[in-house]
């Protein structure tokens, strides 16, 4: 039992919305510890807007809050819930913030909450960066020179004493937020006056900069009496000045001698006593690649995107023990509950090799800066282990980005020269730059200079494109062994002999080369372990299990978090797999790679392969465990994209059947098929050659909608509003989907965009609640704000969309989940999409009205009934988008029909106004009170800005515009403040309002007839400067039309 | 780079196939496997080592090469726990071909070949060590060379030494006394096989350190006049050190205060009277947990012993139990009742490994103090 018992009910925070630097880890923490509560009899009360986690699932935890983490609203639930204590270290750096207030205002004193783990004085010391330097001084802690500043003139005097360049960090901040290198004045001053906005106490810290230094990092626990241990260290292959979320990450650390990891494991000590810290740590160094010296960087004193990833990587499960030391255990009274019999007080041994790799996803963000440093960029992660560092990083290569290889030609750089020069700005493409540096003939030590990625990994990079060089002739059994043993594909050998991948399937299978199967046992084998914990190697000649001839079924999960793919699909897969379980399946495996998911916790299913989601290494798999199906549906379209293949060859797809599939992911083939039912559709035609695209389009008139096949998230699907803007997306969208054929319908202007979930068993249909989006037709599905019940839909109407999505899927044969998108214009509705997998929306329609479709779909999928229904929501329910524009430098924060979002939230109210509000604030939205300064510009036609205008002007808002929309506003009646564009040239101008915090809220829309991604024009300079100070921005004139009325 | 190949044969009669590094040769031992992710420098240096063949678990060796010729402030070799490589042989998954570190002036395959120890690697390391973990530390024999016949060196298991029943302490015990540092207090050393991370410890607290040979009878000793005696870690059974036992005896009788260290422990625990067994695969790494009797504290610590005491027999020896070990509760420290005499089965010292029980040799200090 834990030692104090007085604690019955605790409150724990989460992460709110999945965004750049605070993602799914944080659902991975969260669930650990409602698990490690529960043990204890405690009651956990959630609060959490994200309704894409498992964490908040009903049967998960006890109860569950859908409402903004901020310190008033968490106050209420305190007043409502009285839980005894709480925990702050589970929710990143949304959760510690939100603590700290809660603190520091009182409120926890107040109402008797105690916090569990480390205290806030620890929690404040760790973040607040002066103090903390401070600390380790005192404690023999070596930290970089710097100095605090609250003001330019501060830290220009502080970079004085210390020397250009010099690193700036902000106090208080997410994922390095703000934070910056300046090599001079100029770029000193630009840093810090925007760091200081973004810190929560007004601070920025200047210092020495490390720039090259090894960058390692520790996980360490302490427990109430001070035992301490250290749980994994990793080593960043980037070295410092790329932030460890950007960084290639190993795991251990290679190339640290004892000496080495012994100094700063014992530094690691020292600081979590300095600290206080009871639970989890992770510190973070940088070590002299030249000598013995060494800083400590920075220290996060809760669980974090590293612990998840050290978690994933060693098997020890760190959020729940941190939960368990916070409740007052001793690390050795714990159980590692990988052996059953060790103790939790040990340091994890690998007898193999983690390489974790970053996920960007600059493509989708029109204008913004590809390169990488101290700011986290990259919206996801993947996770690979091979028993050789070659096969780790080819994995995780493949991993981060399905479909690229390692040692895949790099076009963009035919001479040494360019390449040189591109080395020196690090960018997502980095790693495929060193591989063709190797090919243009650079050598290590120069790579090594430019980059300062330790020759040690530069030599293996190297290794590989060697050998994928020298790949040709005669493909003999010991060639295609060392192969697969340094980590290539069967499809990059099979490219580089001349024939076909399954004809190396089959010649692997004919020399006996296969992979073998490996436990993750966190004892190096030292300790037999029972674990379900597995990935495949081929350093290895025999399997650690034995295959039992189980009913078994393979669930595919749905890799590295990006954009369009998020925690949602996780969600999907892990409700997925236990329903399987429910029903009957004896054994249910899951595959998946992503470090930030509960669907990689080998303790929440029978079986897990931390394995590609490759058709090469499903097939491994399911050829080793002889499931009876596998399902693809639930971890969006990686899996879903293997349904053919596996299909092919011979492998039994649970649910519905690959060919159905085809039948709607098909552009061309859907539309026959909808013309076949009778179901109305925007007019549309493939794309057989550009002159018939032109032809098309301008008979049927612009703007057109161009899809293409195969893609989530509308990867390369725009809208082209003329004849240029047609080629041009023309020309990308067939550079991103190949083989596929590419339609292109109308764009059906100012029409509504309904969609509808639902499972099909092949003939009786559960359909969730028509979601009606705020934002007209032309914002992705995933970027929409989405509200249930229906606003506006007329109940025929709505009948109507029911009726259609229950034809096609019957039609279709759909068996198992399923999601139909709908354009609403005058009265009629037309199908634009039918996706025969789980959607975006799934977790969102199963918590508001109950039905949980992944049970239903689980029934559906092993060919069982469910009945024929019609779910409907418990309350009025608003889910809205999070953008995360603010860490893209550049990137234009506008939507459209490519998903942009990086996260979402839901939240719940007796009426819809509740909803939508409470909704908005927790996607991070700062609502405006009376008084305040709402700017509005808005290009084009001007009647819906002048109708914004006049209803917030009702409302008490002082409304300012640029010069157009000012007029518009004023001719209308409306009083407004004209304000200078910058291109006017007049003081002060629209940018020095933002910077002044002169206005509240920004609605702006840019006339997307004009939109051009070369120039800077004064729109994009506005959208940027409000993203950039945290301003409110609304672009979408159907949400700022909402906003207003709801306020 | 090396296009040897190599074959490790077991005394059941199994072999494991891969390429061979270091140098040609053939050699037998105990084989026996450390889970250590870091450290081989000083594991291949470190003497108890003497007699075994050395699986490393983790799969990448090699990878920070092997500093040679650099000396730190004690005038030790860096990164060595011994003038020389102690092992039999070297089992690991991969060697690094291209290691990379500030320090580094040569690859382990160098290394190893000048050193005349063979290694082996490129095969399943795991699969070895559950083998080992399941049917207990086996003897073998590694070979590395052109053309080796897997039948035939099969067979030559069934002859090979047991290295336990060897003098092992004799060949890596100093033949002289040798003195370290200057200062206070003297501490007399008996060398079973030091690592130099002993002797370390106890010169960055001070003391001067008189290293003996593991035979000094206690006359030999007490002529050194030591504030206190610390008695080294060593390969092999500790019953073969018959004569550091006698000495052990001796010595207890007075109230000079004594530490012992893994081989250490187990033989002052022997001069006491209590009864020492054989682990079935040893204890061999660094990430093994310890729980201090004494403080209620627990600490992670350094491992390398095959053999343990018998926590029962300790009864009526004066001696009780000081540490014990959290994952199988086997003794791994103990200390006398009325005297200050203290030993432990792990490592304080570290090298390689973590520093988190090294208080210990602050506890030595002031006991001499």
């Amino acid at each position: 039992m834990p030692p104090n018992k007085d604690i019955k009910k605790v409150l724990l925070l989460g992460s709110g919305a999945i965004k750049i630097g605070e993602a799914g880890e944080f659902d991975y923490s969260g669930a650990q510890a409602i698990k490690a509560l529960k043990e204890e009899g405690i009651k956990t009360v959630l609060v959490n807007p994200n309704i894409a986690t498992i964490q908040t699932d009903e049967k998960f935890v006890d109860k569950v809050h859908f409402l903004p983490v901020t310190a008033d609203y968490v106050e209420r639930v305190i007043l409502q819930e009285h839980p005894d204590a709480t925990l702050l270290g589970f929710g990143g750096q949304t959760a510690l913030n939100c603590g700290v207030e809660l603190a520091e205002k009182g409120v926890l004193e107040r109402h008797g909450v105690e916090i569990l783990g480390t205290g806030i004085e620890a929690i404040e010391l760790a973040d607040n960066r002066e103090a903390f330097r401070g600390l380790m001084i005192r404690h023999g802690v070596p930290v970089p020179r710097s100095g605090k500043a609250s003001s330019v003139e501060e830290a220009l005097s502080v970079a004085e004493d210390i020397g250009y360049p010099v690193m700036v960090r902000v106090a208080y901040t997410l994922g390095g937020q703000g934070s910056g290198v300046a090599q001079n004045a100029k770029e000193l001053t630009d840093i810090t006056r925007l760091g200081i906005i973004h810190s929560r106490i007004g601070q920025v810290l200047v210092e020495e900069y490390l720039g090259h230094w090894k960058e390692v990092e520790y996980e360490v626990l302490r427990d109430k009496l001070d035992n301490c241990s250290i749980v994994c260290n990793m080593e960043n292959l980037d070295p410092m000045g790329i932030h460890t979320g950007d960084s290639i990450v190993v795991a251990p650390s290679q190339t640290l001698n004892n000496d080495e990891y012994q100094t700063l494991r014992t530094a690691c000590f020292k600081v979590v006593r300095a600290l206080g810290i009871v639970g989890e740590c992770n510190v973070q160094f940088a070590l002299d690649p030249e000598g013995d010296d060494y800083r400590v960087i920075e220290v996060n004193s809760r669980l974090s995107r590293s612990s998840a990833l050290a978690s994933k990587a060693t098997g020890y499960p760190i959020a729940y023990v941190a939960a368990k030391l916070s409740l007052g255990y001793t690390l050795p009274e714990l159980v590692n509950k990988v052996t059953g019999v060790t103790t939790a007080f040990f340091e994890p041994s690998l007898d193999y090799v983690v390489v974790k790799m970053p996920r960007w996803d600059f493509p989708k963000f029109r204008r913004v800066d590809r390169e990488i440093g101290t700011q986290m960029k990259s919206v996801g992660e993947a996770m690979a282990i091979g028993r050789s560092f070659k096969e780790a990083l080819q994995k995780a290569v493949r991993m981060a980005q399905p479909g690229s290889e390692l040692t895949e030609a790099e076009n963009g750089f035919t001479d040494p020269t360019t390449l040189r020069e591109a080395l020196k700005t690090p960018t997502d493409r980095r790693l495929f730059e060193v591989a063709q540096a190797y090919r243009l003939g650079l050598e290590t030590d120069e790579i090594h200079g430019v980059t300062g990625i330790d020759s040690w990994f530069l030599e293996h990079i190297r290794d590989l494109v060697w050998l994928r060089d020298r790949m040709g002739g005669e493909l003999t059994r010991d060639k295609l062994h060392a192969a697969k043993q340094n980590g290539f594909s069967d499809a990059v050998i099979a490219e580089a002999y001349g024939i076909d991948e399954s004809a190396v399937r089959g010649l692997r299978h004919q020399w006996n080369i296969v992979p073998a199967v490996k436990q993750i046992d966190t004892m190096a084998a030292e300790w037999p372990s029972s674990t379900n914990y597995l990935y495949m190697t081929y350093s290895g000649d025999e399997d650690d299990i034995t295959f039992s001839d189980k009913d078994k079924a393979v669930v595919l999960g749905s890799g590295s978090y990006r954009i369009g793919s998020s925690v949602e699909f996780d969600w999907c897969c892990v409700n997925m797999a236990w329903s399987l379980k429910d029903n009957g399946v004896e054994e249910v495996i899951m595959v998946n790679y992503n470090p930030e998911t509960v669907s990689t916790d080998y303790d929440v299913l029978d079986k897990l392969y931390l394995e590609e989601l490759t058709l090469e290494r499903v097939l491994d798999i399911v050829e080793k465990e002889n499931p009876r199906g596998v399902v693809v549906s639930v971890g969006g379209q990686t899996p879903n994209n293997l349904a053919l293949g596996l299909h092919h060859n011979g492998i039994n797809i649970l649910g519905t059947p690959a060919e159905d599939i085809d039948r709607a992911e098909n552009r061309a083939r859907f539309s026959a098929l909808l013309d076949e039912l009778g179901v109305k559709q925007p007019l549309w035609a493939m794309l057989e050659s550009m002159e018939q695209a032109q032809d098309f389009a301008s008979q049927i008139g612009y703007p057109v909608l161009i899809r293409p096949s195969y893609v989530l998230s509308g990867s390369a699907m725009s809208v082209a509003h003329s004849s240029d803007q047609l080629t041009a997306y023309l020309r990308h969208a067939a550079e991103v989907s190949h083989d596929s054929p590419v339609t292109i319908s109308r764009f059906v202007k100012g029409a509504k965009e309904v969609e509808v979930d639902g499972v099909c068993d092949g003939e009786n249909v559960h359909l969730g609640p028509v979601i009606e989006h705020i934002e007209n037709a032309g914002v992705h599905s995933g970027d929409a704000t989405m509200v249930i019940p229906t606003l506006t839909l007329p109940q025929l109407l709505k009948h109507k969309v029911k009726e259609t999505s229950r034809k096609i899927a019957r039609a279709l044969g759909i068996r198992g989940p399923f999601n139909i998108q709908f354009l609403v214009k005058d009265g009629e509705a037309y199908v634009i999409e039918c996706n025969l997998r789980a959607s975006r929306s799934m977790p969102f329609v199963s918590k508001a009205t109950g039905v949980n479709l992944m049970e239903l779909a689980a029934v559906a999928a092993l060919g069982g009934g469910i009945a024929e229904g019609d779910a409907e929501p418990l309350k009025h329910g608003v889910k809205s988008p999070m953008f995360s524009f603010m860490r893209l430098d550049k990137a234009e924060p506008l939507t459209g029909v490519e998903m942009a979002s990086t996260g979402e939230v839901a939240c719940f109210g007796r009426s819809f106004r509740e909803a939508f509000l409470d909704s908005l604030v927790a996607s991070g939205v700062r609502l405006p009170g009376p008084g305040d300064t709402i700017l509005v510009t808005v290009g084009g036609n001007k009647t819906q800005a002048v109708e914004i205008a006049r209803k917030a002007h009702a409302k008490g808002f002082r409304i300012a515009a640029t010069r157009n929309t000012a007029e518009a506003i004023k001719t209308g009646g409306v009083p407004c403040r004209a304000v200078h564009k910058v291109s006017e040239g007049g003081t002060p101008n629209i940018l020095d309002m933002l910077e002044n915090h002169e206005i509240q809220l920004v609605v702006n829309t840019p006339n997307q007839d004009r939109l051009d991604s070369r120039t800077v024009s004064d729109g994009y300079r506005i959208r940027r400067k409000t993203v950039e100070y945290g301003i409110p921005l609304i672009t979408n004139l159907e949400l700022a039309s909402m906003l207003v009325d709801m306020l | 780079m090396i296009k040897l190949d190599a074959v490790l044969a077991l005394e059941d009669g199994t072999t494991y196939k891969g390429r061979g590094f270091g140098t040609m040769t053939e050699k037998t031992g105990e084989v026996v496997f450390n889970t250590g992710m870091t450290g081989y420098t000083e594991s291949l240096t470190d003497a108890s080592y003497a007699g075994q063949i050395l699986v490393q678990t983790y799969p990448l060796i090699g990878n920070y090469g092997v500093p040679l010729g650099r000396l730190d402030r004690f005038g030790f070799p860096t990164g060595r726990e011994s003038h020389r490589v102690q092992v039999q042989g070297y089992v690991v998954s991969q060697i690094s071909s291209a290691p990379s570190h500030w320090s580094s002036n040569a690859t382990l395959h160098g290394w190893l070949q000048r050193m005349g120890v063979p290694g082996i690697y490129g095969l399943d390391t795991r699969r070895l060590t559950k083998k080992l973990r399941t049917r207990g530390v086996m003897l073998g024999i590694l070979k590395v060379g052109p053309e080796i016949d897997e039948r035939e060196l099969a067979a030559k298991t069934d002859e090979i030494p047991d290295p336990n029943l060897k003098d092992l302490v004799a060949g890596v015990s100093t033949k002289e006394t040798v003195t370290h540092g200057d200062g206070e207090p003297r501490v007399a050393l008996i060398d079973c096989g030091v690592k130099l991370g002993i002797i370390r410890c106890l010169l960055e607290r001070g003391a001067e350190v008189v290293q003996l040979p593991y035979d000094a009878t206690a006359d030999q000793v007490a002529s050194h006049e030591p504030d206190g005696i610390i008695v080294s870690n060593g390969p092999g059974d500790p019953e073969v050190c018959q004569s550091t036992i006698k000495t052990l005896g001796a010595l207890m009788e007075g109230d000079t205060p004594i530490m012992g260290v893994c081989l250490g422990q187990q033989l002052m625990a022997l001069a006491a009277g209590a009864a020492k067994y054989k682990l079935k695969y040893g204890h061999r790494g660094q990430n093994h947990p310890c729980g201090c009797l004494a403080n209620g504290r627990s600490y992670i610590t350094s491992q390398n012993h095959g053999y343990g005491i018998d926590a029962d027999s300790l009864r009526g020896t004066g001696f009780e139990p000081y540490f014990v070990h959290l994952n199988d509760g086997t003794l791994e420290g103990i200390r006398h009742k009325s005297k200050p005499f203290f030993a432990v089965q792990f490592h304080p010292e570290g090298s390689p490994g973590p520093l988190d029980a090294s208080h210990l040799f602050d506890e030595f200090m002031e006991e001499m103090a």
